[in-house]
C-alpha cells in the first residue's frame, strides 16, 4: 500500500470552464476520496431581490449563468406568475419553450465540444462549436442577443417571432441534422472516443437515486428524472414526451444521453412551431405579489432540475427568492464517481457531470 | 465501432471557406434586432422619467429642471426596459456596442433651444392649460356653493 497524498485540483484547470476546487486524496495512482469546495464566484444575487423590484429582477436572474440564461429568466417569470395567479397567453408559453430548447441545443453542443477538448480531440471540438454558432445566430436574429436575450419577462415574452421566421428556425435546425449526424456517430461509435470514455466514472441507478441526482447525469444511469414530464408551460401540449435514457451509467452513457437530447430538442421545436397559436405574446401585470404568498416551481435546465421559491410581502420587492440548481446536488455524484478512479481520469470525470458553478453559487 | 470517423468532414473542410470572421477588419453583420446602445430622440422626449424608474441598473438620469437626459453607457445592460416603457417611443436600441474606453463617461442629451415659433406655441399651450384649470376650478367651486345653498 502506498502513502496517502493530497493533490489539489482546480480552481484553475484547463478542463474547467468555471472554478471548482477538489482535494484529491490519492494512494499511488488511485483516488480514494475527493473533497469538493465551492465559493469562488459567489455574488449574492438572491439578496438583490430586496433592491430590485420583481419586474426588474428578471434581468438579474438572467445573469446568474451564461449558458442557462434563458432557463433562469423563464423559471423566475413562471414562479412569479404562479405567485400572482397569472395565466399567460399560449403563444408566449410556446415561444418560451422554443427558446429554452434552443438553449438546450446550444448548451449540449458546447458541452460536447468541451468533452472532445477534454480528451484531446481538437477537431471534434471545433466542429461542435461551429454547429453551435448556427443556434447563436438564431438567438441574435430573434432576440437581439447571443447569450443574454432579455426575451422573457413576468407576464409573457418581450419579442414575438414571425411565423415565417419560426419556419426559418426549423429549416436551419433541419439543415444542421446531417452534419450533426456525423458528429453523433463519431461520439457514439468512434474507437478513440469510446476507448477514452467507456467504463470511466460508473454510477449505478441505486446510487443515482440515493444521491438525488438530476438531469442527464441521472438519466445516464437509467433514472427517469425529467421535469418536462410534468408538462409545465408549453410542454403540456406536446403529443408525447419520452426522456432519453441510458443504462450504462459511465462517461460514454452521459455523452450519449446529451448527444441524443439535441435531436429530441430539435423535434420539440418543430412540434411547437407547427402548433403555435396566434394569440398576444404578453399580459399586462397589475398589482404586487401579495403579503404572505409563496410559490414554488421547477424547470428542466440543460443540466437538470432547477428549483425556484419566491415569497411576496405585498410590496414590489419580494421578501425571499431562492434557486436550487442541478449542479448543487450533482456535485455529490461527482465525489462518488471520483472515488476509486485513476488520477488521469479525474479531469474527464469532473467534466462528464457538466458542472455549472456560476448557477450553483449565484 | 470504427476509427477516423470524422475524416470525411475534416477533408471537406479543407476546400471550404473559414466560418470565422476577421472581426475588426471585416465589419460585423447586424440583424434588425441586434442590441447595442440606447439612443434618445431628445426633441420628442418629454422628460417624464419613466425610463429612469424602470432601469434596473440606474444607468439613466433625467433632470427635468435642467432639461437633460443622461445615460451611463457602461452601466447599461441593454435590457430594453426603457425602450418598451417610453410613452413617446423616442428611445431606440441602435446597433454597435459602446467602444472600449480608459475611463467611464456619461452621455448627456439636452433639450434644444426652442425657436420663436415653438416658444409661442408652448406659451399658448400653457395658457390654454391654465385657463382650462381655472375654468374647472371655478365650476367645482360653483358646484360646491350650490350644494351648500341646498343644505341651508
Amino acid at each position: 500500500m502506498g502513502k496517502k497524498t493530497i493533490i489539489p485540483f482546480g480552481p484553475q484547470h484547463p478542463v474547467l470552464p468555471e472554478p471548482v476546487h477538489v482535494d484529491l486524496v490519492v494512494e499511488d495512482e488511485k483516488v480514494i476520496e475527493a473533497i469538493p469546495q465551492i465559493g469562488f464566484i459567489h455574488r449574492g444575487l438572491e439578496k438583490l431581490v430586496q433592491k430590485k423590484d420583481f419586474m426588474q429582477f428578471v434581468a438579474v436572474t438572467e445573469r446568474i449563468c451564461g449558458i442557462c440564461a434563458f432557463g433562469h429568466s423563464m423559471g423566475y417569470s413562471e414562479t412569479i406568475e404562479i405567485l400572482m395567479g397569472l395565466e399567460i397567453p399560449k403563444r408566449a408559453q410556446y415561444l418560451r419553450v422554443i427558446w429554452h430548447e434552443l438553449s438546450r441545443i446550444h448548451s449540449h453542443l458546447l458541452w460536447l465540444g468541451l468533452l472532445a477538448d477534454g480528451f484531446g480531440y481538437e477537431n471534434l471540438f471545433m466542429q461542435c462549436w461551429r454547429l453551435r454558432e448556427n443556434v447563436l445566430g438564431i438567438f441574435e436574429k430573434t432576440t437581439g442577443g447571443r447569450v443574454i436575450f432579455s426575451a422573457c419577462n413576468v407576464g409573457g415574452v418581450t419579442q414575438d417571432i414571425e411565423d415565417g421566421d419560426l419556419k426559418g428556425i426549423v429549416a436551419i435546425l433541419d439543415g444542421m441534422r446531417s452534419e450533426y449526424e456525423e458528429l453523433l456517430k463519431t461520439f457514439l461509435y468512434d474507437s478513440s472516443v469510446k476507448n477514452r470514455l467507456s467504463g470511466i466514472g460508473y454510477l449505478s441507478k441505486q446510487d443515482a437515486e440515493s444521491l438525488c441526482l438530476a438531469g442527464p447525469f441521472a438519466r445516464a444511469s437509467g433514472l427517469v428524472e425529467d421535469c418536462r414530464l410534468d408538462g409545465y408551460g408549453g410542454y403540456g401540449d406536446l403529443a408525447a414526451f419520452e426522456p432519453v435514457l441510458s443504462e450504462d451509467g459511465d462517461g460514454h452513457a452521459r455523452c450519449e444521453v446529451r448527444a441524443r437530447e439535441v435531436y429530441q430538442s430539435m423535434d420539440i421545436i418543430a412540434e411547437m412551431v407547427s402548433k403555435i397559436p396566434d394569440t398576444p405574446i404578453s399580459l399586462p401585470v397589475k398589482g404586487m405579489p401579495g403579503a404572505g404568498t409563496a410559490a414554488v416551481h421547477h424547470v428542466e435546465q440543460p443540466r437538470g432540475e432547477s428549483f425556484y421559491y419566491a415569497k411576496g410581502n405585498g410590496t414590489k420587492f419580494l421578501s425571499r427568492f431562492r434557486i436550487r440548481t442541478p449542479t448543487s446536488h450533482n456535485i455529490g455524484g461527482m465525489t462518488k464517481i471520483l472515488q476509486g478512479c485513476d488520477l488521469a481520469d479525474v479531469a474527464l470525470n469532473i467534466l462528464t457531470i457538466d458542472p455549472c458553478i456560476s448557477c450553483t453559487e449565484r | 465501432m470504427g476509427s477516423f470517423m470524422l475524416t470525411k468532414m475534416s477533408f471537406r473542410n479543407l476546400f471550404k471557406k473559414p466560418v470565422t470572421k476577421m472581426y475588426p477588419v471585416e465589419p460585423p453583420v447586424y440583424t434588425s434586432r441586434s442590441k447595442g446602445h440606447v439612443v434618445n430622440d431628445i426633441k420628442e422626449c418629454i422628460l417624464c422619467g419613466i425610463c429612469e424608474k424602470r432601469c434596473p441598473t440606474g444607468a439613466i438620469v433625467v433632470d427635468k429642471p435642467a432639461e437633460t437626459w443622461t445615460i451611463n453607457p457602461f452601466a447599461c445592460i441593454q435590457c430594453m426596459f426603457c425602450v418598451r416603457a417610453c410613452p413617446k417611443s423616442c428611445l431606440t436600441m441602435e446597433h454597435g456596442y459602446t467602444p472600449p474606453s480608459t475611463s467611464m463617461y456619461t452621455h448627456t442629451d439636452t433639450k434644444p433651444e426652442l425657436t420663436a415659433e415653438e416658444q409661442a406655441e408652448k406659451l399658448a399651450r400653457e395658457k390654454e392649460k391654465a385657463e382650462r384649470l381655472a375654468a374647472a376650478k371655478a365650476a367645482k367651486q360653483a358646484q360646491a356653493g350650490e350644494a351648500d345653498n341646498g343644505k341651508e
